[in-house]
């Protein structure tokens, strides 16, 4: 059967079997293999993707049940210009990831859970992640980079306007925050 | 790698559509909802299905949450989400916001429905323990109309309902009592899964006493069961720890636990005990409260 769908701002059209999983479908039939796959049990969130812009776990739909909606993977995060979301400069500064399978479900999720709360508390971030695994970094790092990214909604000023003590940023977390304005209203 | 059976698909446009579509095919096609039951049973071949009809385009017709002064009706197609976040829902069945709380995690719940959570009839189903202790009817419908069937018939066995073929679930119905409150609570192993035991409690008083009661339990027997010896032994008492107590303990005899990995026997009955307590408790407190 024929499925078309717009990744990543972009509508594409394949031919496809009817039982062939979305997770599948981005990383073989597109290439796009920021999407990880990590399950058969829907357990390890590792697959999530957003449909429509909410969070998904791309092992449990199908590419057939996905024809005719907005799929954004992580490959679709950074803006046009490359920047990277401040979700992603989150998890570089703070040791949000270490071997980076979880990651990409990981800031697919709590992108989501920032647009739709921007001061998420730290119970709403464990919340949101809760259906995703990570085998490395124990979350308290992952909690840590979602709330940096929730402190700096327009991400790290340029690197050139930037102390620097900050140019090593992922050692010196705590410097780096110090050196941004907090935005008021965050998360207390 | 699991992927699942090969199989045709098709989309439902409209909820007459999507039953003309099931009576052609008979018993080989099976509707295909949130798909977070099925699709895992489709990659495990447990379910083998030759012809699938996905019902999502259907969210707008069977997705809703409907109060009325005597009852609510929820769509088939509203998504655990939905029902989470209803705070219309919150206000007159606690129940629902209780046990969305701790079912599956937040983008398991972006998906599942409440009718496939019905339909799925698997006995550690919270949503059916939920249903099953509300008393909730099932609206079936097939091509020569509707019938709506009682939750205490609804679930013939593990897997197993009253839904026919070239017939469908379209909404769930909850009567309304005045003087009427309910709770959930759920032991589980870790965040996100399958109830060790789950337990709901719908309370209704009159004159400072407990009018009729009703506790149903998930993961303890075949299916999601209501355990009539508990709703004989509050009726007409006053409500209190003893009493709580005591329901407790008939609830844990009279329930039917395995061992399995998640616990023993003897556990899950324990827990029986303590979850009757406390959801008994709770939905006591809301009624005195002045919540419904
Ligand atoms: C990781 C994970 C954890 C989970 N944890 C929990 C948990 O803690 N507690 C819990 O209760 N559940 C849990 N679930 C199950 C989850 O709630 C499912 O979403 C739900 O059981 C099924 O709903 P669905 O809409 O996805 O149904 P589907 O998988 O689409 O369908 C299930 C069955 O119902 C049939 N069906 C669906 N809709 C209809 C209809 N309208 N009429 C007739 N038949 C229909 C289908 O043909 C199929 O046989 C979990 C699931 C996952 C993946
Ligand atoms: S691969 Fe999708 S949840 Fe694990
Ligand atoms: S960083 Fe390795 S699994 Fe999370």
């Amino acid at each position: 059967m024929q499925v078309t769908m717009t990744v990543n701002g972009t509508e594409v059209t394949r031919e496809v079997e009817p039982r062939l999983l979305l997770v599948h479908f981005l990383r073989d039939h597109l290439g796009l293999t920021g999407t990880h796959w990590g399950c058969d049990t829907s357990n390890c969130g590792t697959c999530v993707v957003w449909m429509d812009g909410e969070p998904v776990k791309s092992c449990t739909v199908l590419a057939a049940m996905a024809s005719g909606h907005e799929v954004r993977t992580v490959e679709g995060l950074a803006h046009e210009d490359g920047t990277l979301d401040p979700i992603q400069q989150g998890f570089m500064r703070c040791h949000g990831l270490q071997c980076g399978f979880c990651t990409p479900g990981m800031m697919m999720t709590t992108r989501a859970l920032l647009d739709r709360d921007p001061h998420p508390s730290e119970s709403d971030i464990r919340e949101a992640i809760s259906g995703q695994i990570c085998r490395c970094t124990g979350y308290a790092t992952i909690v840590r980079s979602v709330r940096w990214a929730a402190e700096h909604p327009d991400g790290a000023v340029p690197a050139a306007e930037e102390e620097p003590a900050a140019a090593e940023p992922a050692t010196e977390p705590a410097a780096t925050e110090a050196a941004q304005p907090v935005p008021t209203g965050s998360a207390s | 790698m699991q992927v699942p059976g090969p199989f045709e698909y098709d989309r439902a446009t409209s909820v007459d559509q999507a039953i003309g579509l099931l009576e052609r095919r008979g018993e080989t096609a099976r509707l295909i909802a949130g798909g977070h039951s099925l699709l895992p049973m489709m990659k495990l071949r447990l379910a083998d299905v030759e012809y699938l009809i996905d019902i999502n385009d259907l969210h707008d017709e069977l997705g809703y949450v409907l109060v009325e002064s005597d009852r609510v009706r929820l769509g088939a197609l509203t998504r655990h989400r939905e029902l989470l976040e209803s705070d219309e829902l919150a206000a007159v069945l606690p129940i629902f916001r209780d046990a969305e709380r701790v079912i599956a995690d937040p983008v398991v719940r972006n998906r599942g429905t409440i009718g496939g959570s019905l339909c799925q009839a698997d006995p550690s189903e919270d949503l059916s323990a939920v249903c099953s202790c509300l008393d909730a009817e099932c609206v079936i419908r097939g091509s020569t109309g509707q019938r709506v069937v009682p939750m205490a018939e609804f679930h013939r066995g593990p897997y197993e309902t009253a839904v026919g073929d070239g017939e469908m679930l379209v909404e769930v119905r909850v009567p309304r009592h005045p003087d009427s409150s309910s709770a959930f609570e759920k032991v589980e192993r870790r965040a996100g899964d399958w109830a060790v035991v789950s337990a709901a409690a719908v309370v209704t008083m009159a004159g400072g006493v407990i009018a009729d009661a009703r506790v149903g339990f998930a993961a303890v027997g075949p299916h999601t069961v209501v355990i009539p010896a508990v709703s004989e032994l509050l009726r007409g008492e006053a409500p209190g720890e003893q009493l709580y107590e005591r329901a407790g303990a008939a609830a844990a005899e009279h329930c039917d636990p395995t061992t399995d990995m998640r616990g023993t026997a003897a556990y899950k009955r324990h827990l029986v005990q303590e979850l009757t307590r406390r959801t008994l408790r709770r939905a006591v407190q809301r009624i005195s409260d002045g919540g419904s």
